[in-house]
């Protein structure tokens, strides 16, 4: 039996709100702030697939393929950008990146 | 049968994507993610997007999650003093969350989808040419969308470089090759 294409958008947006969540929720650790983003990212991939299957068109997962590297791209930065922030600050808490407060 | 597998994989994606934004522990939060990973890669199998679920496996789960289990074990954090303020954007967070949820709930329900039948646009067609999907998708990648592809290697590798950048230290005592210094030496 074929899945109806309106499930996979429900959970896509059910993924997409749990990682806006985990962005606004999230004062303690930057990391997890990373993964959020990485969960917002996946949910958009799962409905280009969906909709790549629905339409019977391959250039949805051809976009896919761009999602996926820029999200690796923005891992590393992001995480670099995590190390030197500890190598500076001795924490990864939320509430001390004030650094650019003037 | 699919539909019972994808309401299983559905639930699974459901509860670890929760359990990686509330997990005390990073580590946690990590594995989680992989378990996330991995039931999304299931989750293509179903699509008829096999190429891409092997990548999903090869480059989250290989790449983009050991990253993150790196970093984790590099920093030394203290879990008891993380959890301090978590309380206070609660309220907050969650009513703006539920907000967007609903709105997006209520859009894809009022779509005109027709899930009964497929509906094929153009001629980059899935399943008009006689290929697999690797194929079909290397035979519309390198040559339609050959543009934007050489740019998301140069955005790679700018990202590359910025990493290295900036986590290059530049310390007291370090041995360091000066390239010009060799090269202009009589």
């Amino acid at each position: 039996m074929e899945i109806p294409i309106t499930y996979y958008l429900y959970l896509s947006i059910i993924v997409f709100t749990i990682g806006l969540i985990g962005i606004f929720l999230n004062r303690k650790n930057l990391i997890v702030l990373l993964m959020s983003i990485e969960l917002i990212l996946l949910s958009a991939n799962i409905n280009f697939v969906s909709f790549s299957n629905y339409y019977q068109n391959i250039a949805g997962q051809i976009f896919v393929f761009f999602n996926l590297s820029i999200a690796a791209a923005e891992a590393a930065v992001g995480l670099a950008i995590i190390v030197i922030f500890f190598r500076k600050k001795d924490s990864i808490h939320v509430d001390d990146i004030n650094i650019l407060k003037g | 049968m699919t539909i019972f597998l994808f309401f299983i994989v559905s639930i699974l994606i459901i509860t670890s994507s929760l359990l990686v934004i509330t997990s005390k522990n990073p580590i946690h939060s990590v594995l989680f993610l992989i378990l996330v990973f991995f039931n999304t890669s299931i989750l293509f199998l179903f699509s008829n997007a096999e190429f891409l679920a092997m990548v999903v496996l090869i480059v989250y789960i290989g790449a983009v999650a050991v990253l993150f289990l790196f970093v984790i074990m590099m920093l030394d954090i203290n879990i008891a003093k993380l959890r301090q303020t978590f309380l206070n954007y609660l309220p907050i967070g969650l009513l703006v969350g539920f907000i967007i949820l609903l709105e997006l709930i209520y859009i894809v329900s009022q779509s005109k989808l027709n899930f009964t039948q497929k509906i094929s646009i153009n001629n980059n067609n899935i399943s008009n040419q006689m290929l697999d999907n690797t194929k079909t998708i290397g035979n519309i990648l390198y040559t339609d969308y050959f543009l934007l592809f050489q740019i998301s290697g140069i955005i790679l590798l700018v990202a590359m470089i910025g990493a290295i950048f900036l986590t290059i230290r530049k310390r007291e005592g370090a041995k360091k090759q000066n390239i010009y210094k060799q090269i202009l030496k009589k």
